[in-house]
């Protein structure tokens, strides 16, 4: 369904963010993606719905280019779901309105229909008492659990996870993860980018190990948990499984 | 456009029997300059003793320099220009108001000084701005060194606060200059004035406009990079200027 | 001191003063804020547009306006605006523009440059991430400034906004250089008719030191409640 094929991406001159990553997702499938700070793991997510441009390569969605200038992009990425680390919920929006505004702005669905929906995803990811709400009276986990259900409204056909646990208390990523495997068991298309190796071994397909900007491993979960082939993934591993 | 530019006009004598009509311009932008440091020297000093005011732990000091900010700031200059020129001498003891109406250069007095009291509210919010974003330590620091609060201000606290708010201050010190013009109304002739007699002799009024907008503009330019030049000039090594 | 103070010569004028001077000074206001800002806005848009000259000539036009004095704009639009109008309009000879319009047209150009300075900083105070939400939603550029970046710019600019309004209110007694009776014209029409001036203009400063006053109390509160909201 997402085909990354040989992209590459360089900040100025100078730095290359990305090197010849090449890779899939398919349908139903959960792609797990790890690896160190500046790997590129987050800007290569970034790519797929073309928040962050590349100058070589590919990527695809359903045979749609990403790069192709003559994409419709706004229709694109209302098709594919995204969470940030930093949530972005729209501080001046109550959650409800949260939910509706892309649904109304960018799908056209009146306005009962858009609350309907939101509330039924809002009781999903279990905040549906919430909804008028501003987001800055929600604690960080709950803010995460409605951008989640933010992203649902669209019927987006894939999701892509940036980091969405990396920005929370402990105790409050554990909810968050809940609601991320739910959707995975239902079926959804996934890419997280994440350190959470439980989540990996619990509901991942395959789990990309990326560092400097390559894609240095990219195997099935068993293979990967069982023996990494290349020493920068064992390291890595041993070093976030030790604690 | 049925208007009929003659830029010629600058080289004809004007009405007044002093040279051309641009040797009155430049008059203008001199009596400018020269209102403009009077009021700005009298802004500065007045201005740093208020600011300074506002910033001890002494309440009537604090009340008095809030209230005197609030009165210069919360009325129109052009009205405290009216009440200096117009009804200053009618409530002063008789002989005190006939000595101010009989003082030559009345206009230029009165435009000085207005402006002079009414920019210094400007200034001492700046500077209590610049002190207030010091780091307490410093003052208790300098405290601790068995300092006198005055000590502390002269040589700890004013030095880097004046530095810190150079920027803001040199835009004020450009407002100041703007503000000149409003003593038009008191009969100053300085540049804009000067540029109005001369569409009322002339009728030549683009050409009078275009002339005191391009001084206003070489004003400017100058004021800045001289600011630039003294900014560089007295910026502490490590620290970093504000923008 | 005010042993002959004419107290009555105030009273007498009240209707004057408040129904014709204070009704032109505050539409004035208002209108000009209102147009200003928006204005403001689209030139703010224009310079963070990334579009190469639209940001160049947006940027020259604030530079422009905040080097110039507000008594000198006025004049230049006094005398403009006619010719502007025949330009526009196709007629033979410049058009008669009324005082309330001429001084609009003002106040709207001049204070825009400034109001856009503002909204310029409000916009760029917004996390990127929030415009990044916004298209990863599906948002367009303009529908992300429109329901997410512009309202939030607002919201958190709104102190400001209203604290530059009331400098434009007291910037509009400067239309008395082209003899427009706004609040203080009619203060100065009065004065000069009954030979009172002295009442007049400390009256005139009385009212416009109590309005500026209060409203700019009415904005402190405000920016107390928006910080306790954030």
């Amino acid at each position: 369904m997402i085909e990354i094929k040989h992209v590459s991406k360089w900040y100025g001159a100078s730095f290359q963010a990305l090197n010849d990553c090449t890779t899939a997702v398919a349908r139903g499938e959960v792609v797990v993606v790890c690896g160190p700070s500046g790997s590129g793991k987050s800007t290569l997510i970034k790519c797929v719905n073309a928040l962050e441009p590349f100058q070589k390569g590919e990527i695809t969605i359903e045979g749609i280019s990403v790069g192709d200038p003559k994409t419709n992009l706004p229709k694109l990425r209302a098709r594919v779901g995204m969470v940030f680390q930093h949530f972005e919920l729209f501080p001046h929006l109550r959650i409800i309105d949260n939910l509706c505004l892309a649904q109304e702005k960018v799908l056209g669905r009146p306005h009962d229909e858009a609350v309907a929906k939101a509330m039924k995803l809002l009781d999903r990811v279990g905040l549906k008492e919430h909804a008028t709400k501003f987001p800055a009276e929600l604690s960080g986990g709950q803010q995460q659990r409605v951008a989640i259900a933010r992203a649902l409204a669209m019927d987006p056909i894939a999701m892509l996870f940036d980091e969405p646990t990396s920005a929370l208390d402990p105790e409050m990523i554990s909810e968050v993860l809940d609601v991320m495997v739910d959707l995975a068991r239902d079926g959804m298309t996934i890419m997280v980018v994440t350190h959470e190796m439980g989540f990996a071994s619990k509901v991942a397909h395959r789990v990309i190990f990326m560092d400097r900007g390559e894609i240095v491993e990219d195997a099935p979960k068993t293979d990967f948990f069982g023996k990494p082939r290349s020493d920068r993934a064992q390291k890595f591993l041993s070093k976030i499984l030790s604690h | 456009m049925n208007y009929h530019w003659n830029w010629h006009i600058f080289f004809e004598p004007n009405p007044t029997g002093g040279g051309s009509y641009l040797d009155m311009l430049l008059s203008g932008l001199l009596l400018t300059l020269e209102t403009s440091l009077a009021a700005w020297i009298i802004a500065l000093v007045t201005g740093s003793i208020i600011g300074v005011m506002r910033t001890l732990p002494s309440k009537p000091a604090n009340l008095i320099g809030f209230s005197y900010v609030e009165f210069f700031r919360n009325m129109p200059l052009l009205v405290q220009l009216f009440l200096w020129f117009f009804v200053l001498p009618e409530v002063l003891p008789s002989a005190w108001g006939l000595w101010l109406k009989q003082l030559p250069h009345a206009p230029f007095y009165t435009a000085a000084i207005g402006i002079g009291l009414f920019m210094s509210a400007r200034v001492a919010e700046q500077l209590r701005a610049g002190i207030g974003s010091l780091p307490r330590g410093q003052k208790q620091a300098a405290t601790a060194l068995g300092l006198t609060t005055a000590q502390a201000y002269l040589y700890v606290l004013l030095p880097i606060a004046y530095r810190i708010i150079l920027p803001p201050l040199t835009s004020e010190f450009l407002n100041t200059i703007k503000n000149t013009a409003v003593a038009i109304t008191i009969g100053l002739l300085e540049l804009t004035g000067q540029a109005r007699s001369m569409q009322e002799f002339s009728f030549q009024v683009f050409e009078a406009y275009t002339a005191a907008t391009v001084m206003y503009l070489l004003i400017n330019v100058v004021v800045v990079t001289a600011m630039r030049v003294i900014e560089s000039r007295v910026a502490i090594p490590g620290m970093i200027a504000g923008k | 001191m005010f042993a002959n103070f004419d107290f009555d010569v105030i009273r007498r004028a009240l209707p004057y003063l408040f129904l014709d001077g204070m009704a032109f000074t505050l539409t004035l206001t208002a209108l000009s804020a209102v147009g200003g800002i928006i204005f403001g806005t689209l030139i703010a848009l224009m310079r963070l547009s990334g579009q190469k000259l639209l940001g160049r000539i947006a940027g020259l036009y604030v530079d422009l306006m905040r080097s110039l004095p507000l008594v000198l704009v006025i004049f230049w639009f006094y005398f403009l605006v006619p010719y502007i109008g025949q330009w526009l309009t196709g007629a033979s000879r410049p058009i008669k523009v009324g005082a309330f319009a001429s001084s609009l047209i003002t106040f709207i150009m001049f204070e825009a440059a400034y109001f856009s300075e503002i909204m310029r900083a409000g916009i760029q105070s917004i996390s990127k991430g929030q415009p990044a939400a916004a298209s990863a939603l599906g948002l367009t550029y303009g529908q992300s400034m429109r329901y997410v970046v512009l309202p939030q710019a607002f919201r958190n600019m709104l102190p400001v906004l209203l604290t530059q309004t009331i400098v434009l209110f007291q910037d509009t007694s400067l239309v008395y250089v082209v003899s427009i009776p706004d609040f203080l014209g009619a203060a100065s029409i009065v004065g000069q008719r009954d030979g009172r001036l002295v009442e007049m203009y400390l009256f005139a400063a009385l009212v416009y030191f109590t309005i500026s006053c209060v409203a700019s109390f009415g904005v402190r509160q405000l920016q107390a409640r928006i910080a306790i909201v954030r």
